[in-house]
């Protein structure tokens, strides 16, 4: 029986090896400096790169996380400082919803609210989807690192005359700093690989996208296109995207825990 | 743990009750006042998709009403739409998933948490959250190349010769289709079945694996008849949850699965599911009645997650209040 | 935390500032049946004139909805857009939409038949059969027939179909609907059908990697698609008897006859043209550009795009299997766009 479970969790990790490897194997001889730095050429040509992708998807996340964070953090901070408990089980309750929502549905969201209204696509939509994305993760996993913040550190800079605010920001954030950069993190590496959102929200751009109100390629949805496609040098590209894609992935995954585990003794997410 | 909400007064007249504009000036309130608008967007964001969903696919809604839910065609033509290809292909899918991820993840999990060294389970589960980051495009990449070829060349065709007499597996092997995305699935569901599992497993008290062995009953026995039981309500928590996860997927799904809304009682025939129709015809669906069917679609995929993930959170909190300390039967 | 703040609100302005000095930046989508020489005129059109031309092959059905919706600049399609489309057009943006064919291309039943590497004979009948699900082997005498000395297997055949709404689909779809009233009754003719059996695929990209990928497959595609990738596609048996390859003469000869009665609008069909060395499913392609932009300097670019495409832009179109617009046509076209305000 043992060995019968081992097998079990041996098949399990195994999967995860095989994926990075056969990874690193497909894409690895596609990776150069082109890959990098050009950008896509005509359809059926070969040769060309991924440059516009790597920034899109870049700007995606970064205009992501300025929504997603803040409303994460300041609302986790809410949780976990101020609220009284029927408050707090409706926000958590809500984020826990918006965490199951299926990703394609909330880009049917993004469409609605952001595309539609304004009559294009652009990076705004996408970054909108993936923000909501962001938010249940930061949210749940800043209030569990405040709250596992011991009592006697706040009340211990209450006593030395500091008002709530302060001992919030100056005191115990700082304090649960760790946890809640490495739940950013997890929540940047979660949305990074996201497709579906950006299907009918970034769209697509052969070219760079100027500014943020216009379409932008970005890594997953050029890989998910690629794929599709029945140009050998397209799949030979998406293999070697979806290798650096999942290399950023793992290692900032990778990156988050181990931070975690050398930080204070605080909950998991 | 119990926040108290401290209420710790500016310096200035200590004053008895004070008005909300005066409360307003110690920065404490502000604080807390915008705080609230963060937290209370989450849900209005919540409620706003909710109803944008809802007022979204009114068309169809009143137009087929119920029966939406049993019809099989979905026609943009004639502008008659109906859910029961997709809602089938979707769930069969994830059923596939389950059965193939469930047995596998149960039994990593058990590993995991009770019969492997200390030193052995944390780097394993360690590898187990790095699978569960993997994004769905990666997963479908690996489908369409690797995959498919094998279910196309060897594993339909072997299970139609050997299991063939059973309606699951008859047709042409095309390679893509239910099965297919069934196993792409398994693959993306484990790391969350053995996670939540094995937190379960490890949360029954001592006690009761200590009670099991002083009676005399081996390792294995007292880990299968008396600890897994125990945890069952969560274990089945963390497999509604894996279910959750595998409705909603949609790229790996959508280029492994075939994209035909059939309904077929074999496994091996090309499906569609809701998510993957959704992502295929949303961007294209010209006429209100299309895209109001496809909202109407993604409303229902938003309803059955709903449920799995509550009935999945309902499990959970069963699990923990068993485990503080009360007596299996 | 100030600090980081402060940080990131100057890489923002930073970049979006800088990104923003880029040159003209516009947007289009619709049919994959063109997306090479597209592709390829709008790189070319980029180094001559600057402009940037972003177009996202998804398929005619998403571009004469983003059109519609104002979410592209313009859109391209292969079936042309039917009376209603083009009323909901007005409707939503207050002003029309205007048809420019650009190239003459083909579609193909592309196929993948282990042990068959060369053309095979098709009739009406067979296409219609197979995609009806009546024939469902290879070497059912309907195919058979056409093709006596071929070793065509006794394999079940996979049909390969567009899983997007699609102006290739209404290619096919309506030259099925000419040659069998059987497919027109049941089935009809559009950009996304309710097809009787087979996959889908995503894209004219899509179905060629589907039965490149497939034994046993067959499916349709845009000829260079096929040509491309070394997929072997068949002949095609025309309204007056003959099987005709698609190609250069046989694409330009469908045309012909519609050069005489071209309308106003350049709605037009060419599927089954009549003419002996005609190929039957050949279209034009037109790209969807509204009569009235409200941005002057995009529409100034528009217009000088396509009248290059329609001019310059033909010496291109050859070297990608498509046929070049007949002469009187372009003629009418330079007229026309002079209505774009």
């Amino acid at each position: 029986m043992l060995t019968m479970t081992g097998i079990c969790a041996l098949v399990a990790v195994s999967v995860l090896f095989f994926i990075l490897g056969y990874f690193v194997y497909n894409g690895g001889v596609s990776i150069n400096w082109d890959f990098f730095t050009k950008l896509p050429v005509p359809v059926g040509e070969t040769g060309g790169g991924m440059a516009n992708a790597i920034v899109g998807s870049a700007k995606l996340l970064l205009l992501a996380s300025l929504i997603g964070v803040p409303i994460g953090f300041f609302g986790g901070i809410y949780l976990a400082e101020f609220s009284g408990n029927k408050v707090a089980f409706v926000v958590r309750y809500a984020a826990d919803l918006l965490n199951g929502v299926p990703s394609i549905v909330i880009g049917i969201f993004a469409f609605a609210l952001v595309v539609h209204p304004f009559k294009r696509f652009s990076t705004i939509a996408g970054a909108f989807a993936l923000g909501l994305m962001m938010i249940p993760i930061t949210l749940r996993n800043t209030e569990e690192f405040l709250h596992g913040v011991p009592r006697a550190l706040r009340e211990g800079s209450m006593a030395l005359g500091a008002g709530k605010w302060t001992t919030i920001m100056r005191v115990v954030v700082p304090a649960a700093y760790r946890g809640i950069m490495t739940a950013i993190l997890l929540a940047l590496a979660r949305v990074a690989g996201e497709t579906a959102p950006l299907l009918f929200t970034a769209l697509g751009n052969q070219y760079w996208s100027p500014g943020w109100n216009q379409p932008t390629a970005s890594l997953p949805v050029v890989i998910y296109n690629y794929a599709l496609s029945p140009y050998e040098d397209w799949h030979r590209q998406a293999w070697a995207a979806g290798l650096v894609l999942l290399g950023l992935i793992l290692m900032v995954n990778i990156v988050a825990r181990v931070i975690l585990s050398r930080g204070i003794a605080v909950p998991r997410s | 743990m119990a926040t108290s909400s401290i209420n710790v007064p500016s310096a200035g007249p200590v004053a008895g009750s004070r008005s909300f504009l005066s409360k307003l000036r110690s920065g404490d309130e502000i604080a807390r006042l915008i705080t609230f608008l963060f937290a209370a967007s989450v849900v209005l964001i919540t409620l706003l998709l909710i109803y944008e969903l809802w007022i979204d696919s009114a068309l169809p809604r009143h137009k087929f009403g119920l029966s939406f839910f049993f019809t099989r065609i979905w026609d943009p033509i004639a502008e008659n739409f109906g859910a029961l290809p997709f809602i089938y292909g979707t769930l069969v899918t994830a059923g596939v998933a389950l059965a193939l991820a469930v047995p596998l993840g149960i039994g990593a999990a058990i590993f995991l948490a009770e019969l492997a060294p200390q030193k052995l389970s944390d780097p394993l589960q360690f590898f187990i959250d790095l699978l569960a980051a993997v994004p769905s495009v990666i997963y479908g990449l690996l489908g369409v190349f690797i995959v498919i070829p094998m279910m196309r060349q060897w594993i339909q065709p072997a299970l139609k010769s050997s299991l063939g007499f059973l309606p699951l597996f008859q047709g042409p092997a095309y390679g893509v289709g239910f099965f297919t995305a069934g196993i792409v699935l398994a693959i993306m569901v484990i790391p969350y079945i053995i996670s939540v599992s094995r937190e379960v497993l490890l949360s029954v008290p001592r006690d009761q694996r200590e009670a099991a062995l002083a009676l005399g009953s081996t390792r294995w026995e007292s880990t299968w008849k008396i600890v897994v039981p125990f945890a069952r309500t969560g274990i089945m928590g963390s497999i509604f949850l894996a279910m959750a996860r595998a409705l909603g997927e949609t790229v790996a799904v959508s280029m492994v699965i075939g994209n035909t809304p059939t309904i077929s009682s074999s496994l091996l025939s090309p499906g569609y599911s809701i998510a993957a129709v959704i992502a295929n015809e949303f961007a294209e669906a010209t006429g209100d009645m299309h895209t109001a069917a496809l909202i109407e679609l993604g409303l229902v995929l938003f309803l059955l997650t709903f449920i799995l993930n509550g009935l999945a959170r309902l499990l959970m909190l069963l699990t923990t209040q068993r485990g503080s300390g009360t007596a299996q039967a | 935390m100030k600090r980081i703040a402060g940080m990131l609100v100057v890489v923002l302005a930073l970049g979006g500032m800088v990104w923003a000095q880029s040159s003209l930046l516009i947007n289009g989508a619709g049919a994959t049946f063109p997306a090479p020489i597209y592709s390829k005129w709008f790189d070319q059109y980029h180094k001559a004139s600057g402009s940037q031309f972003n177009y996202q092959s998804v398929g005619s059905g998403a571009g004469i909805k983003q059109v519609t919706e104002g979410t592209v600049d313009f859109g391209a399609s292969d079936g042309p857009m039917n009376d209603d489309q083009i009323k909901a057009y007005r409707t939503k943006n207050g002003a029309g939409i205007l048809h420019f064919p650009t190239v003459l291309g083909a579609v193909v039943p592309t196929y993948n038949i282990p042990g068959v590497s060369g053309a095979l004979n098709f009739t009406p009948e067979a296409l219609s059969g197979i995609f009806l699900g009546r024939i469902s082997k290879w070497n059912d005498p309907a195919i058979a027939g056409a093709n006596k000395g071929v070793n065509l297997p006794g394999n079940d055949i996979v049909v390969i179909h567009r899983s997007d709404g699609s102006g290739t689909t209404y290619i096919w779809t309506d030259y099925l609907s000419k040659v069998n009233s059987d497919w027109k009754d049941k089935v009809g003719k559009g950009a996304s059908v309710n097809w009787p059996v087979g996959l889908g695929g995503k894209g004219n990209e899509g179905v060629t990697g589907l039965i490149k990928q497939t034994p046993n497959a067959i499916g349709y595609v845009e000829l260079i698609y096929a040509a491309q990738n070394k997929v072997p596609y068949g002949v095609v048996k025309n309204a007056s008897g003959a099987f005709v390859k698609a190609d250069l003469a046989s694409v330009t000869e469908a045309a012909a006859a519609a050069v005489k009665t071209m309308p106003e609008d350049f709605r037009v069909s060419i599927t089954n043209a009549p003419g002996k060395t005609a190929y039957p499913i050949s279209s034009f392609t037109w790209l969807l550009i509204p009569e009235k932009f409200k941005d002057t300097a995009k529409r100034d670019a528009i217009k000088g795009f396509v009248k290059w495409a329609i001019t310059d832009g033909q010496g291109d179109v050859e070297g990608l299997s498509y046929a070049k617009l007949p002469k009187e046509i372009v003629e009418k076209e330079l007229k026309a766009i002079n209505k774009i305000q």
